[in-house]
């Protein structure tokens, strides 16, 4: 009799159950994305064959029937074509870029010096890293020695000509050598330029505003490719004989200058974006014109337009390329230019060569990519539409 | 040349000086005096300009900055194209080396200035350069207007056609063409040559037109045309990036001339006769039998002509009066070698290229290199 007196009230809740298993694990996930509809069934048939036809192939080609090493074009061609692979093999032939490496990260730069550039990228990571990370303490000194030494430093490591260091003429730099310092001076010029020129823009004071239109509205009105062009064939007609400009430093300034007035431009749509009430709320509290965009505009703005930033920085990283037009080398350039080498001309070399010069742009276009959207999530203090 | 500009400036001036108040016949004498000092001072300044450009030679300033700043292509094979170490490698390349030899007397003094087709001439105009050896046409126009002047010519080339033989079996001569797709590089001379050609021989073709040269060469090897044409030292190049080489052959017809060979700026003559003569000692050498390797024991040749040749004549001038040590030769061969042997290490058959002598062979094997005689 005393089981009817039981209460029907739990005493205990009830434990968490498993959900079932048609909503959860391998199986629903499987018929949620791939076979939720006869459409849906038809597109991932299609895809997984398309990807079975090539996948396999792209991994032979690259890792399976690659050539790793080797002295010369005999290690990547067939016999009928005059190396030693068996007729018909097709591979990825990876020794021309081993043979080549010194080349496509430092160009010619003399081969008892290329401890200098080495040293210089050691000394870029140990303080670009830390300045990556949230974490580390001691961003205003790691940011001096960033943005201020490094450069200096750099600047007497891979010159030379003081110091006991023999003089390297930049005419025999190249590759990621070229390309990294391009875009590091580029970004390190054009992110502080362009923010100067967008607050010029949107200046009360006439000769400033017209100033920063007139150098914006230029500069975005001409092809880089004319300027680094027009910097290195004409210039020199007109300088006296004997007067010569850098090459490099040309590219340099063209370059930093072309992103600046771009940078301008993405700063200033931030700009756009913030509300009246966030300038009138800092003239109420006194701040002066350089406090208020330091304390309260620019941390905003700056935030607002993260994508466009690193929109530009990835967009000037691949245009450094055009520097070819100036005989000057970044790495698809001293790519390019190795092909010519009759010592290595097979049918694989170009290929190889080419996808090689692809991925270690895709490793920092990528890199940097991640890096902002990480930013973005860190910085998102409830903005988030 | 300044200081005879100069004088008669001087001498008006004072003269002028004199005049004034004077009565008005005389009045009008000065101003037409000062006219002229006017017009003598810019005169003798201008003179003095193009002296001072003119006073240091391009030997002198070679000699002062120690090396010889060599224009080459941003990589053609074969003619300047760089090795596994970066060095820069081919004819091309190779011919600096050897003016470097004979002015240095070692030839590693070079330091190469790759150019693209568009900044070539203005870096010599310019005086970035002191040679440009880049696989560069020699023309009238680029020895006239450009001010530029050829030297010579270190390698023939003309427009050639490359064929599958595969898929024109029987074909050995560009007269057999007709009919067949041709693959081109558009907005050249070479669609303007093949044009004439074909049209000369009234043979019809069918062009394939490509805008890049990697896309010529893709087509080319994807079968997409039966015919490939361009320079043909280029063609042999492209051969050994084919899938199957064997496969094709290199017609004997060439219907263009290119030939291809160093310059150097206007209005220097020294360093042109030393620019040129370095050409023609690499042609006397091959002539006369002197290698690299045998270069010091033909030193104590019996035959006067190569004692002449290598400067071991007593009382020799050849060298001194060119403006360069007397065993210049010597340097030069034991730097590059001959130019038989810089032909055959750099594009015949001690390259992947294996492009034969043909009409680069010396005159006295049938081709059309030839030196003045060394005396």
């Amino acid at each position: 009799m005393q089981e009817h007196d039981m209460s029907w009230v739990r005493t205990e809740m009830v434990l968490a159950q498993p959900a079932p298993a048609g909503v959860t694990g391998f199986r629903a996930w499987v018929r949620k994305n791939l076979i939720a509809s006869a459409g849906d069934t038809i597109l991932t048939i299609v895809g997984i064959a398309l990807v079975a036809m090539i996948l396999p192939q792209i991994i032979n080609w690259a890792f399976i029937n690659a050539v790793w090493t080797g002295p010369d074009r005999t290690v990547c061609a067939t016999v009928a074509q005059g190396g030693v692979q068996p007729d018909g093999w097709t591979g990825a032939c990876w020794a021309f870029v081993n043979a080549k490496f010194g080349q496509f990260m430092v160009g010619r730069y003399p081969i008892e010096e290329r401890w200098r550039p080495i040293l210089v990228a050691i000394l870029f990571v140990a303080l670009l890293v830390p300045m990556l990370i949230p974490k580390v303490p001691r961003k205003g000194l790691n940011a001096i020695l960033l943005f201020f030494v490094l450069p200096i430093v750099a600047f007497i490591l891979l010159v030379g000509g003081m110091f006991g260091l023999p003089h390297v003429e930049t005419s025999l730099w190249g590759g990621l050598l070229v390309t990294l310092s391009l875009s590091f001076v580029g970004i390190a010029v054009s992110l502080p330029l362009g923010i100067v020129l967008a607050l010029g823009r949107r200046s009360k004071m006439p000769i400033i505003k017209t100033l920063c239109v007139v150098f914006i509205e230029t500069v975005r009105g001409i092809p880089l490719i004319t300027v680094l062009f027009f910097a290195s064939v004409m210039l020199p007609l007109f300088l006296p004989e004997g007067v010569s400009f850098d090459k490099f430093l040309r590219a340099l300034i063209g370059v930093s200058l072309f992103a600046a007035a771009y940078m301008a431009e993405v700063v200033r749509g931030g700009l756009q974006a913030i509300p009246k009430g966030q300038y009138e709320g800092a003239d109420s509290l006194g701040l002066g014109y350089w406090q208020k965009m330091y304390f309260i505009v620019m941390p905003q703005a700056l935030k607002l337009v993260i994508p466009g930033i690193v929109n530009t920085f990835i967009g000037m990283f691949k245009d450094t390329s055009l520097v070819i037009i100036i005989s000057m080398f970044d790495l698809l350039g001293i790519v390019k230019q190795n092909f010519s080498d009759p010592n290595w001309a097979t049918a694989q070399t170009a290929r190889s060569g080419l996808i090689f010069a692809a991925f270690v742009f895709w490793l920092f276009c990528f890199g940097m990519s991640r890096y902002s959207m990480y930013t973005e999530r860190r910085l998102d203090t409830g903005h988030k539409r | 040349m300044r200081g005879t500009g100069n004088g008669p400036g001087w001498e008006l001036r004072s003269r002028g000086k004199k005049d004034q108040g004077l009565p008005l016949e005389n009045r009008e004498k000065g101003l037409w005096v000062m006219k002229h000092i006017a017009i003598g001072i810019l005169g003798a300044a201008t003179l003095g300009l193009v002296a001072s450009a003119a006073s240091a030679t391009t030997l002198d300033t070679v000699k002062a900055k120690g090396f010889i700043q060599c224009g080459v292509s941003t990589g053609l094979a074969g003619f300047s194209a760089p090795d596994d170490k970066g060095d820069w490698q081919g004819i091309d390349a190779d011919f600096c080396r050897a003016v470097a030899a004979a002015v240095f007397g070692d030839g590693t003094k070079v330091k190469f200035t790759p150019l693209s087709a568009k900044e070539r001439f203005t870096a010599l105009q310019s005086g970035e350069i002191d040679i440009l050896s880049r696989n560069t046409t020699w023309t009238i126009n680029r020895d006239t207007a450009l001010g530029l002047n050829f030297i010579g010519v270190t390698y023939y080339d003309g427009q050639g056609f490359m064929i599958n033989a595969k898929k024109l079996p029987g074909v050995n001569s560009a007269l057999q063409l007709s009919g067949a797709a041709v693959c081109v590089q558009s907005g050249t001379t070479t669609e303007l040559n093949l044009a004439d050609y074909f049209k000369a021989n009234k043979m019809e073709y069918n062009p394939v037109v490509f805008e890049k040269l990697e896309e010529v060469n893709a087509a080319y090897d994807a079968g997409r045309c039966d015919v490939y044409t361009t320079d043909q030292s280029g063609l042999y190049g492209i051969r050994l990036t084919l899938g199957s080489p064997a496969d094709h052959v290199v017609l004997p017809e060439i219907i263009s001339k290119e030939p291809l060979g160093p310059a150097v700026r206007q209005g220097d003559d020294q360093w042109y006769h030393i620019v040129k003569w370095t050409y023609f000692a690499l042609l006397q050498a091959e002539e006369l039998g002197i290698t690299k390797a045998n270069v010091d024991e033909m030193k104590n040749s019996a035959s006067p002509e190569i004692k002449r040749v290598l400067g071991q004549e007593a009382d020799t001038k050849i060298g001194t009066d060119l403006g360069v040590s007397n065993d210049w030769v010597v340097n030069i061969v034991k730097a590059v070698g001959n130019y038989g042997e810089m032909f055959e290490r750099n594009v015949g058959s001690g390259s992947p290229l294996k492009i034969a002598r043909g009409i680069n062979a010396l005159w006295t094997k049938g081709g059309l290199q030839y030196a003045p005689p060394i005396r």
